[in-house]
């Protein structure tokens, strides 16, 4: 049971592993809130539409279930869409449209199809879970990255003294693809030598 | 036939489910969110136009207007929205401009999607800072490296387009707003 959860988090980990996700991936994680609050949203539609279709997968036949696993899905990142910008407008307006494109996150997608529909709702709850934290994972990490090189802090943080220069591609396009391409090198590395 | 009734009870049940379970939420997010923005667009009336005690809205000619008053109840000017093409996407933002529609007294940004670190600095209290008492009688200009004059305003470096954007959306709003409101009234 337990290898469901961590799965997710490291040996399968969805961005540094099976490179899915990639555009809220790249486009909000200019800073460490950014993506760790662009990665709790993803986790909560993930765990939310994952339960869900794990507990009708014996009802939704066959034939209509993307159409049915989408309905979930895109009700699921409404909540959340309209629970942010209710609760926390300042991290809404960041986010921009990628919140509201977490309907079309393959991670989410991919896992209902390979996993939740297949399996009972107790396994599909730790596999999501552990997705969820996987992408969490990656983002902050990625974020992290991103922000310090930018301007030197970490979660707004001065980590780096007055003297760093403020550098501005880390939070463009070319930054966030330089950044990650490096990241997963890095792993690559780190899970070889296990 | 049977497989058929299936598909489409299935398809309708969970439309349907989704659909109230939408609207309850929505019912209890809506109020909040409305008063996110009015309280987003409150601080940028009192931000724009200092010292802003109080203000009214009044709509004149289809644009909505608010007047600021001091803590006497003096008229201390005007703010009203303005919104155009950026370098990325729409700008949306708020000026305060005196009694005589001559001087402008500040800027907020609204919304704005400009590339950040670059674009983005418009939103920044050094470019912003540039329009506190600006006289804008006639119209803002903008400098790239000299040194700014009366009525002028410094480009962001590398942000050129989100400057001028900024300074042709004021420009363009200030007069419609100077052809529709008396002037001095």
């Amino acid at each position: 049971m337990i290898k469901e959860f961590v799965k997710g988090i490291w040996k399968e980990n969805p961005v540094f592993v099976q490179v899915l996700g990639m555009c809220p991936t790249l486009a909000v994680t200019t800073s460490l809130i950014n993506g760790l609050s662009m990665g709790l949203a993803t986790t909560f539609v993930l765990v939310s539409s994952g339960l869900a279709i794990s507990a009708l997968r014996k009802l939704i036949p066959d034939q209509v279930r993307i159409a049915s696993f989408m309905i979930i899905i895109s009700s699921s990142v409404t909540v959340v869409k309209l629970l942010f910008e209710a609760h926390i407008p300042e991290i809404s307006s960041q986010l921009g449209p990628y919140l509201p494109l977490i309907v079309t996150n393959c991670i989410i997608l991919g896992r209902q199809e390979a996993f939740s529909s297949k399996q009972p709702v107790g396994k599909t709850l730790l596999d999501n879970l552990g997705m969820g934290i996987g992408f969490i994972f990656a983002l902050v990490v990625l974020g992290s990255v991103r922000e310090l090189f930018y301007q030197g802090t970490i979660g707004g943080a001065q980590v780096l003294g007055t003297w760093y220069k403020s550098m501005i591609i880390m939070v463009q396009p070319a930054g966030a693809f330089i950044s990650l391409s490096l990241l997963v090198a890095l792993f690559q590395r780190l899970s070889e030598s296990e | 036939m049977n497989r058929i009734v299936k598909m489409i009870l299935t398809l309708t049940l969970l439309g349907l489910i989704s659909g109230i379970a939408l609207s309850m939420v929505s019912n209890y997010t809506d109020p909040l969110i409305e008063q996110n923005q009015q309280e987003a667009l409150r601080e940028a009336v009192f931000y724009v136009l200092q010292p802003t005690e109080d203000y009214e809205e009044r709509t004149v000619d289809g644009k909505v207007i608010y007047e600021s008053y001091d803590e006497s109840g003096e008229l201390v000017g005007y703010s009203f929205t303005a919104s155009g093409g950026g370098y990325q996407g729409t700008i949306e933002l708020i000026v305060g401009v005196g009694t005589e529609l001559e001087e402008i007294k500040g800027i907020q940004i609204l919304a704005s999607e400009e590339t950040p670190g670059l674009g983005g600095k418009i939103r920044g209290e050094s470019f912003k800072s540039q329009f506190r008492g600006l006289e804008a009688g006639q119209g803002i200009g903008l400098v790239k490296s000299e040194e700014p004059e009366r009525g002028e305003i410094q480009a962001i470096t590398g942000a050129t387009i989100s400057s001028r954007a900024v300074v042709d959306i004021i420009n363009k709003e200030l007069s419609r707003v100077r052809s529709i409101l008396p002037e001095g009234e």
